[in-house]
């Protein structure tokens, strides 16, 4: 892929990159500062080199309500150590300065973008190469200050939808939508689950008709059967909290998951 | 200055839940259809002459409506002013305004055909007045509380648990009232297609703090009747205490056209110069609008956007953030808010029950100590109306900790 292509070009080149290999693309989600900011630093580029396609790095923030236990737990602990939303940028930036070239999105809640200020949190993260964001608590009826600011700097801005989006507003949302669709897979949090949910094909197909864009799957997957079965239905799929239950471990032991995960979002055939 | 007519907050909020700047619906995804399917609900409910027939039924056989306004002559002497007069919700069932809300809610929940209610709870007032009504109405319920408060208000834990509910302790955060609510938001979020989330003040995502607001102007309905009957005229000032704002809105939204001062008092704590307090109009550094709990308002937060800690003597005072409708009734300079320390409410506290034989809730207790203020600088012709929100039998093992607290350390000195 072209070097120079960042923001939402990256993301969508990255995508065209994993269809053109007949496979979806593996989309890993870190919590920033998560167990320690220096640990980040080795995480992602361990990432990149075992496969990963994209990461999304968590912002630490102190009322985490879409997320599960085992992501609220490090992003509770994270903050103990300062992680800050610019601690969180400052690290993209050096994790850009030391090669790292997949696509970066950072994943936060809306207040502490609100608290630095929309437009220079978007400056900020464009200067230090991040390439879009995703914000929980944030739909689109109130996204409009941060959809234009994004829109300014080249940054995707993802939103979610959820199985319980009525087609009409998948459609509205899908219109705006750029990177790619976010889709949550199941009701409830962010947690490691026995199972993917019922009428998750169905649910891809609705999201298909609304939107040309990727389609990327999370929410709950938690293992490589689990991925190979969502990596067959959408275009992207997204694992968090199982790797965020290993990060503890180091860079090796995430590695070894994310080659398991990769090899499991390959189609046969 | 007398306030001027603000025939526009009698169409607010909006259709996307906004008061101005503050309020709307911060929620993931997931929430969206549940919050409109409530809201349809709620409009279709209203409109309904039967459902507002059994809950005027119930509020009068059941919870004790309407209750009493007094007259506190001795605590008028004491303050040396204007007559003070409380508004008796003390004596509602449960011991506090909160049965208003939930018993409006629970019905609302039944229609909708949920069997399932959940609830947050900080004191634990909203959290026995939910489980009270679920009992009432056959409904299964859980409530999410922080297991700092659960140490706090033990009692109110076994009060829950007599009545059937299922207390939920929830570890996240700082324990208190803030994590309660996230863990409740999280439940919804997987449960809501059988169960109905009874939010107990006048926040979150649109359509509570409305809800709220609808089902808590009993308060300022009665009390304005009542004053009007006693003392021929309006109060001069009527007065509340402020956590999340749903007592204060039930008396405000009533007064609100009229020629009568509004003074929310908030919890100062140790006073707002220590940072230990939970006045988020009074803290010019920290207190700024925000993003809590799927609504914009004035929020204790920090430099980055961290939600702050907050502390107040009182559990039903002691969160971070105020109901959108007060950000832009402050805004607007329609009411006065203020804050008071947990001394003088304290002091209150003790004063009421000294002087009038009634021990009231802590957190009306700050209410109580602005009204002794206001009431010693108006002369004896003047009317002061105080909403005694609950009563305080729940904050009795708090205050004697707290009072052998001090002999503690008075003997250790």
């Amino acid at each position: 892929m072209a070097e120079h292509v960042t923001g939402e070009g990256r993301i969508a080149a990255t995508f065209a990159a994993a269809a053109a290999e007949r496979r979806a693309a593996l989309v890993i989600y870190l919590t920033t500062g998560w167990p320690s900011p220096e640990a980040t630093l080795r995480l992602v580029p361990a990432l990149e080199e075992a496969g990963a396609d994209l990461v999304e790095l968590g912002v630490p923030f102190s009322d985490p309500i879409a997320d599960g236990p085992i992501i609220q737990r490090a992003s509770y602990r994270a903050l103990q150590q300062s992680v800050t939303p610019r601690r969180c940028v400052e690290l993209v930036a050096q994790l850009r300065a030391g090669g790292v070239r997949l696509p970066l999105i950072l994943m936060g809640y809306y207040n502490p973008i609100l608290a630095w200020g929309v437009r220079e949190c978007v400056g900020a993260c464009r200067e230090a190469g991040v390439d879009g964001l995703i914000v929980p608590d944030l739909p689109p009826e109130e996204a409009g200050e941060l959809w234009g600011a994004t829109r300014g700097h080249g940054l995707a801005l993802v939103p979610l939808v959820a199985p319980n989006t009525p087609q009409a507003r998948l459609a509205r949302i899908a219109e705006r939508a750029r990177g790619f669709l976010y889709l949550v897979s199941r009701p409830g949090t962010t947690g490691l689950r026995d199972r993917l949910p019922e009428g998750l094909a169905d649910y891809v197909a609705r999201a298909r008709r609304a939107s040309r864009l990727p389609l990327a799957l999370g929410f709950g997957i938690s293992n490589p059967a689990q991925a190979r079965e969502a990596a067959r239905l959408a275009d992207g799929i997204v694992i968090g909290s199982a790797i965020v239950e290993r990060a503890a471990q180091g860079p090796d032991a995430v590695a070894g998951f994310v080659r398991e995960l990769r090899a499991a979002v390959a189609r046969e055939g | 200055m007398q306030p001027k007519p603000m025939l526009e907050t009698r169409t607010l909020p909006d259709a996307r839940g906004y008061f101005g700047a503050y309020g709307g619906r911060f929620v993931p995804e997931t929430l969206i259809a549940p919050l409109d399917e409530l809201a349809a609900a709620y409009a279709e409910a209203q409109a309904d002459a039967g459902f507002r027939r059994e809950l005027e039924h119930l509020l009068q056989t059941y919870a004790g409506r309407p209750t009493p306004l007094y007259l506190a002559r001795r605590l008028t002497a004491h303050a040396g002013g204007a007559r003070i007069y409380l508004k008796r919700e003390d004596l509602a069932h449960t011991g506090a305004h909160k049965i208003n809300n939930t018993l409006g809610q629970g019905l609302l929940a039944r229609r909708m055909g949920k069997r399932r209610v959940i609830a947050e709870t900080g004191a634990g007032q909203h959290g026995v007045a939910t489980a009270t009504v679920c009992a009432l109405l056959g409904l299964e319920c859980t409530v999410y509380m922080g297991t700092a408060d659960m140490a706090r208000q033990a009692p109110n834990v076994e009060r829950m648990r007599l009545l059937g509910a299922e207390v939920r302790g929830v570890d996240g955060g700082s324990r208190t009232l803030k994590d309660a609510i996230n863990e409740a938001l999280r439940d919804w979020a997987s449960t809501y297609e059988d169960t109905y989330y009874l939010l107990g003040s006048a926040l979150g995502p649109h359509p509570y703090p409305l809800m709220v607001r609808d089902l808590q102007s009993c308060i300022g309905r009665e009390a304005r009747d009542q004053i009007l009957a006693a003392e021929g005229r309006l109060p001069d000032v009527a007065i509340a205490c402020v956590g999340g704002g749903s007592n204060a809105i039930g008396l405000f939204h009533v007064f609100r056209d009229d020629p009568v001062a509004l003074v929310g008092v908030e919890a100062g704590g140790q006073g707002i110069d220590t940072g230990r307090h939970a006045a988020r109009f009074a803290d010019p550094h920290r207190g700024r609008p925000g993003v809590l709990h799927g609504t914009r308002s004035y929020l204790l937060q920090d430099e980055h956007g961290q939600v702050a800690e907050t502390f107040s003597i009182s559990a039903g005072l002691d969160y971070p953030a105020v109901g959108p409708e007060h950000a832009y009734l402050r805004e607007l300079g329609r009411v006065r808010y203020t804050w008071v320390r947990d001394d003088e409410a304290l002091a209150a506290f003790r004063l009421l029950a000294r002087v009038e034989g009634i021990i009231p809730a802590l957190e009306s207790a700050h209410a109580v100590a602005e009204a002794l203020k206001v009431a010693a600088t108006m002369d004896a012709g003047s009317v002061v109306l105080v909403n005694l929100s609950g009563r305080g039998d729940k904050d009795l093992a708090h205050v004697s900790s707290l009072s052998k607290g001090v002999q503690r350390e008075a003997a250790d000195g």
